[in-house]
């Protein structure tokens, strides 16, 4: 058993080094996102091998999810057609690859040569509730202040971003309804 | 109810044979229906899954020019994959293929790598309308996908587990169904979207060509076709642990139960099909997010309310 564990967590590792290699490698925006997000998924059944399924299994959501809907922002962004045009996906690749591999060495040298500490006490019998627990009671603070700073960016983000304002919308004195968009919405605006 | 037990993983075969027939059976019943409006002979719409898959087997199967052949079918044969791993969490009385701590997490993770199969489908062919019928799916998806993930979010807040085993326990005396409408309506609706069926077919629409499934033919039209139902199937059973009690009634065993209440939930949302209007990508988001949405976490409210209440 600890055998099938064994070969499972390294081919796990290997799909998850060797998809990520793959992300510069390839030579279109579709391949190189859905290689990212195989690393991902790889990553995230690690995790789940380590006893969290929760924080395993949300990883592979929310990394399939994310990369799904970067997938059309890479092709959006892209100046020229990118369709299935073959094309580079590395620029700048002398600085990138300096960058990267210190990048690589710090933290490959931190994970080598830092003491790493003896397991104090036992896990949880349910983690994912020990989880749960540990965010909405002692953390949940953090997790108050976080949402709506995050919601506060999101909608910053999308006003600075946005050309028309609400008096394109609402007229000069917010008094036009319904208001004026490009598009319909589907309760009746 | 009694505890559920994990069976090996040689009864997947049976899980897997189980979910073909239910998907069969869906498509017959949307044929039945189909020649029931329209007048035409019951018998082709019998055998429309064996003539359909005799006929796309022995289709050749072509592809356009630089499709990109790799993620074309990693998405067409994706579906039915996912749909299967789907079943895989859904206990069928008291045996289950794996007893998952957090089955409702791994079915909601099952239905948002359709979110990548499908475009991947549409984007692999390397045509424009199989184009546009993927990002139709994503539009599709934004919308619908967070109303779903909030009414998975009920059953399990009730029960108090993540686990569709003690899910189903829970329900004694009263099913889920009963007390959380909304949420059930709100995940049929999501399980009727990620089959891309019903009002929620823009994706494979007519004025695109047959979108996502322009291109295809042969075997990988077959997977495709056959990975919606299956979807459709595999959601419908898993709404019996979440929604409907699982296993729980009377005179049949457990596992009878299972299948009843999977193919008759499964009825109703292939005949619900042709009840409700398409809707367009674009006019759905601002539904999804302007009245499910709310409405959903107003149900999710009610039910942390009764829980806590409770004690």
């Amino acid at each position: 058993m600890s055998v099938l564990v064994d070969i499972a967590f390294w081919s796990l590792a290997a799909v998850a080094v060797v998809s990520a290699v793959l992300v510069f490698v390839v030579d279109s925006m579709a391949r190189a996102t859905y290689a990212l997000a195989l690393s991902f998924v790889a990553v995230g059944f690690v995790v789940v091998m380590l006893h969290q399924s929760y924080l395993g299994i949300v990883t592979v959501l929310m990394m399939l999810m994310e990369m799904a809907v970067m997938a059309v922002y890479m092709v959006m962004y892209m100046g020229m057609n990118p369709a299935l045009m073959p094309m580079s996906m590395v620029h700048s690749k002398r600085a990138a690859l300096a960058v990267s591999v210190a990048a690589f060495v710090v933290l490959g040298a931190g994970a080598m040569l830092v003491e790493w500490p003896v397991r104090r006490g036992e896990p949880a019998a349910d983690v994912t509730a020990a989880l749960g627990e540990a965010l909405m009671g002692p953390q949940m603070l953090v997790m108050v202040v976080v949402s709506p700073v995050m919601v506060a960016t999101i909608v910053g983000g999308v006003v600075l971003a946005a050309h028309r304002t609400r008096y394109d919308r609402f007229g000069d004195d917010l008094d036009r309804r319904p208001p004026r968009d490009p598009a319909r919405g589907g309760v009746g605006r | 109810m009694a505890e559920v037990t994990t069976v090996g993983a040689e009864w997947a075969a049976l899980a897997a044979g189980l979910l073909a027939a239910f998907a069969a059976a869906a498509v017959v019943l949307d044929g039945l229906l189909t020649a029931r409006t329209e007048g035409l002979p019951r018998g082709p719409a019998l055998w429309h899954p064996v003539d359909e898959t005799a006929r796309l087997l022995r289709q050749r199967r072509r592809a356009p020019l630089s499709a990109d052949t790799l993620l074309w079918r990693i998405g067409g044969g994706g579906l039915v994959v996912a749909a299967l791993l789907m079943v895989a969490v859904v206990p069928l009385g008291q045996w289950v293929l794996s007893d998952l701590d957090v089955g409702v997490v791994w079915f909601n993770t099952m239905d948002v790598a359709v979110w990548a199969l499908v475009w991947l489908t549409g984007w692999g062919a390397n045509s424009a309308h199989s184009l546009v019928g993927g990002y139709r799916f994503l539009a599709l998806a934004l919308a619908y996908e967070l109303p779903l993930m909030f009414a998975l979010v009920a059953p399990a807040v009730a029960a108090a587990s993540l686990n569709l085993g003690e899910i189903a326990t829970a329900q004694e005396p009263l099913w889920f169904v009963v007390w959380m409408p909304v949420a059930f309506v709100v995940y049929c609706l999501g399980v009727v979207a990620f089959s891309v069926r019903g009002p929620f077919t823009p994706p494979v629409g007519i004025d695109v060509a047959g979108g996502v499934l322009a291109e295809l033919s042969g075997v990988d039209r077959l997977l495709v076709q056959a990975g919606r139902y299956a979807l459709l199937a595999a959601g419908a059973a898993f709404a019996v642990p979440m929604f409907l009690g699982g296993g729980a009634g009377p005179l049949l065993p457990g596992w009878a139960w299972v299948l009843v209440k999977t193919g008759a939930l499964l009825a109703v949302l292939v005949w619900v099909r042709r009840h409700l209007p398409t809707v367009r990508p674009e006019l759905f988001m601002e539904v999804g997010w302007v009245v499910l949405l709310p409405a959903v976490l107003v149900q999710d409210l009610v039910v942390a309310v009764v829980v806590a209440g409770r004690g």
